[in-house]
Order: structure tokens, then sequence, then C-alpha cells
């Protein structure tokens, strides 16, 4: 059977397997994301939430995604069919592909490459696209508000996260997710980068445009934003890939702050638990965070939003990694990583 | 030999969206034509083991250069056809820029004499185990430290220079100043007044209008008397 698996065709239905195998849980667990989402909000404002497709409300997610392939796919008058089609294709498969680098235990990634975290940098930066794209090819002025806000706001935030990475990578000396999460061995990042751990997690929701920074949505201002325009599946596929970019951000904030795979401490108790249910678990956590943000905050002004971007995160997180360094020099503590 | 098929599969591709994005009709297709050249020369950079350059250039003009493009592409109103007119015009000059261009490449690499020993580097360019990001790491901030540098300062200059031209003072907009809005108490913004009935706030003295500025006083209308903001409302 080992051997199968080193023939060029073995090695393409392994690769097939893996991806499965990675993809298949996240799948189901965007589906109930979407439920313990509305769950979530419903009991922090003394609600009860969805609860009558089966018990306790389980099988909504399943309701849901059978009410939506069953709808009709409306593409509107003057939109570009073609872009108007390929817009949540994108935004979906992005969503998926950046998982092919996360390692939920020691090594287990499909693809463990040496420039892993550059990777995920370059895959969520492209997450615009398919916003953008949806925007324009909707031909419709609420759609290309919704766009030109999630363009200009996630190339704002992008600019802090680089820096959060690369302090964390100073710290690290390796660009590999893997050995990101066993420097942390001793301690999780989240304790000496306290504040690149905030700054991060706050820049992980303006790139994932939640609330409070959910301008591109504005259903107040500009009906449904980028959005306004879909319906059935490709509505579906947005909903999906927004979902699944949260979940990324909470698995990338997990690798880079909360250890990984690593359980609190390694001493019996704690590593008698196997390392992915620690990641599932530290991922999870970050989700609830989320959605805890959004039953509480209300949404940035766009002003406010880019003034935080541009005027408070920028320059702290380009402080906090010039003090990184400093520190990292003068203390000797420099890494001295081969990868 | 898959990597061979790889490599023709992304360079084919490669040519042929950069070939749709001067020839497509629609800018917006032409910026995404461009994007997918990117991504192909991403590739092709992969296939050459530089996968750092490969990450750097798909973050650096995929993800924020070409991003801004199609921003900008998308916000122009462009008329298509007007912008064909002109092809019968113009393609002689192209042409005849591009044949110098070419004749100039022909001329530079025709003349490209390499030394003796180079082709044995070429193979091995690196030990093998420091990985490629760490290799440019090293050359970049040792030897070719100062022309990294002076790179970082021209885009400095570039940058200050767009800051300059487009920056302007907008008296009109009302600007919040958080440091202002977190120094106020209660003290000084609220106050308990009993209110008797059938009195109205102007008589009891606690009216109190929201008193412009000075500065906003002297100004003239937007658009009467300064040309400078109709321009910009034009816009």
């Amino acid at each position: 059977m080992a051997g199968f698996f080193r023939t060029p065709f073995g090695m393409l239905i392994l690769m097939v397997l893996e991806a499965l195998a990675i993809l298949v849980p996240l799948l189901l667990l965007v589906a109930y994301a979407t439920v313990a989402e509305r769950k979530v909000l419903a009991a922090m404002q003394l609600r009860k939430g969805p609860n009558v497709v089966g018990p306790w409300g389980l099988l909504q997610a399943f309701a849901d995604a059978g009410k939506m392939l069953m709808k009709e796919t409306i593409i509107p008058t003057g939109a570009n069919r073609l872009l108007f089609l390929f817009a949540p294709m994108v935004t979906f498969t992005l969503a998926m592909i950046a998982w092919a680098v996360i390692p939920v235990d020691n090594g287990w990634a499909v693809a463990d490459v040496n420039v892993g975290i550059l990777y995920l940098f370059a895959i969520s930066s492209l997450g615009v696209y398919g916003i953008i794209i949806a925007g324009w090819a909707s031909n419709s002025k609420y759609a290309f508000l919704g766009g030109l806000r999630s363009a200009a706001q996630m190339v704002s935030y992008e600019v802090s996260i680089g820096f959060v990475m690369v302090s964390v990578l100073l710290c690290v000396g390796s660009l590999n997710l893997n050995d990101i999460v066993l420097a942390q061995r001793h301690v999780w990042f989240c304790i000496p980068l306290f504040p690149m751990f905030i700054v991060f997690f706050i820049s992980a929701l303006a790139e994932t445009n939640r609330s409070p920074f959910d301008l591109p949505e504005g259903e107040s201002e500009i009906v449904a934003g980028f959005f306004v325009e879909y319906s059935a599946m490709t509505f579906a596929l947005f909903f999906l890939g927004e979902y699944a970019n949260m979940f990324l951000m909470s698995a990338s904030t997990t690798i880079l702050f909360l250890g990984g795979w690593l359980p609190p401490v390694g001493l019996p108790p704690f590593t008698w638990i196997p390392g992915v249910f620690w990641f599932v678990g530290k991922v999870l956590a970050c989700m609830f965070v989320f959605m805890w943000v959004r039953a509480t905050f209300p949404r940035f002004r766009y002003d406010q939003l880019m003034r935080l971007g541009w005027k408070v995160f920028l320059p702290l997180s380009l402080l906090w990694l010039v003090v990184t360094a400093v520190v990292l020099v003068l203390t000797g503590w420099v890494p001295q990583g081969t990868a | 030999m898959i990597a061979t098929i790889a490599f023709y599969v992304f360079a084919a591709v490669m040519l042929a969206s950069a070939a749709a994005v001067v020839s497509s009709r629609n800018p917006v297709h032409s910026v995404l034509f461009l994007i997918l050249a990117f991504f192909n020369a991403a590739a092709l950079f992969l296939l050459a083991g530089a996968e750092f350059l490969a990450m750097i250039l798909v973050i650096v003009y995929v993800g924020a250069v070409a991003v801004l493009f199609l921003f900008v592409v998308m916000m122009l109103d462009v008329n298509f056809d007007q912008l064909r007119g002109g092809l019968q015009r113009y393609a002689p000059v192209g042409a005849a820029v591009g044949a110098v261009l070419l004749a100039e490449l022909v001329l530079v690499i025709g003349g490209w004499r390499f030394a003796p020993d180079v082709a044995a580097l070429r193979l091995a360019p690196r030990p093998e185990q420091i990985s490629n990001t760490a290799a440019i790491g090293d050359l970049l901030y040792t030897r070719y430290i100062f022309l990294f540098q002076i790179a970082g300062l021209v885009l400095l200059v570039a940058m200050i220079g767009a800051i300059v031209l487009t920056h302007r003072e907008r008296h009109e907009a009302r600007r919040q100043d958080i440091r202002i809005q977190n120094a106020r108490t209660p003290a000084e913004t609220l106050a308990l007044v009993r209110v008797p009935l059938g009195a109205g706030i102007s008589t009891l003295g606690i009216y109190h209008p929201v008193v412009a500025e000075p500065e906003d006083t002297e100004l003239a209308p937007p658009g009467f008397d300064n040309p400078d903001l109709h321009t910009h409302e034009a816009h």
C-alpha cells in the first residue's frame, strides 16, 4: 500500500484524500458556524435562535443549504455574466486553498512549505478580488460602493497584518508554520507580543469584513453591499466563503499567537489530549470571539475605520516591530534559524 | 517531465494573458488578465525553486498593486469605442517604439559575455542547507545594502510626492478629534434642570445654540469666490 502511494497515480490519489481530510471537516464546521453564530447572538440578546429544524435547531444548516440549492439564481440585466458568476467562486476557492498549509498537529499539513506564512498572507490578500469583482460585475451602485469600500479597507489592514507577521517571524527565525508553532513551546507569542496579538485579531476582523468593520455589507446604508444582487447558490458561496475566511483567520491567530496544537502547559493532564483537539479548540474559541464582537460593538464609520488602520495600528505595529528587533538583538535571543 | 509540461503550460498562459491585456476591449478585463499573467509568473518562479520571490510577487503585485489598478480602472468612466478609435493612428508609432526596444534588447543580450566560471555557479546557486529566503536576505542586507536602501528611499520620495500632490486642507469638513471627545466630562457637558410647566428652554436661559466656529464664518460659501473648492467639487 505504501508503495502504491509513491507511484504518480497513487500520489494523486493521496493528494485528493489529504485535501478531503481537511476540507470535509472544515465545511462541516463552516455549516455549523452559521448555526452557532445565530445561537450565540440569540443567547446574547436573550432570544432562542433557530430551534425548530431538528433537535435544538441543529439541522438548520442543512435546511438552509437545501433552500439555497432550490432557489433560482438571478443574474441582473446589464451584469457582466461571466465575472458575476466568477466572483463567488473566487471567494470560496480562496477561502479553501489557504488551508493547504495550515498544520493542525505536528507536521499534519497537506503542504509543509518553507514559506507557509507568506502563502497564507498572499491568499488572504487575494480575498478582496472576489468582493471587488462582485461589486463591479453586478452593475449596481450599492454593490459597487460595497466593493470599493472593501478594497480600500482590506488593503489598509493588510499593512498592519504584514508588520505583525514580521514581528512574529523575528521571534521564530523561519517562515514555516510548523516552526512557528514549535517556537512557542515555552511561551505562546500572545504573552510577549500581546499588543501585536490584539492588533492582529482586530485586523483579522477588518480583513474578513466582520462586524464592527462590516462596511462592505453595510445593510443600513448600501442594502447588502457587494452581494446585494446575488441569490441562491452564488450568495451561499459568498456566505460560506466569509465563514471559511473567519476560520482561516482564527487558525492564523492560533498558529501565530496561541501556540497552534500545543497544550497550554507541557505536563501530563494536558499532553494526554491529542494536538489536533487543542488546535480545533483554540480555533473555535477565536470563532466565539468573532461572534461575541459582532453582538457587542456597533459598526465603525468609514473615516474611523481608516483612522484606526492607518493612524493607530500602522504606527503601533511598526513601533513594536522595532522594539521587538531591538530587544532580540540586545538580549541575544535572535533565533539562529536556517529556514 | 511534469515540470517541463508545467513550465510550458504556465509560460503559454502567461503570454496569452499578456496579449489579452493589451487587446481586450474592456479595461477591467485587461486588469484581470494582468493579474492572471502575474499568477503565471509566480508559478514560473515556483518551478525555478524561488518560492520566496513567487510569494512576494503575489503579495505585492496581485494583492496590492493590481487591487489599486482595478480600483482606479473601475472608477474611471471609460468610453470603450473612443478608446479604440486612435488605434489606426497610433499603431505605427507604437510599432516603431516596440521595434526600437526589441533592437536594443537584441543588441544588449547578443553582446552579453558570461564569465567562464559562471555556468557552474548557475547550476549550484547556493548551499543546500540554506533556503532561498535566507540566501536573498543575506545578500540584500550585506552586499547590496546600499542599493536596497536607495530603492527604499526612491519609493519614500515617490510616496511623499504623491501625498503632497493630493493633500489639501478641507476647511468645510467636520473633523473628529477623539482626544477632545475623550477629555469631555459629564460636569462640563451635562446640566440637570428642573423645568417648570409651560416654560420654554430659551426663557430659562438653557438654550445653547451650536455656535459656528470663527474660522468657518470667515470662509466664503464653497464655490462662490473660492475657485479652488469649486474645481474640487467638479471632480
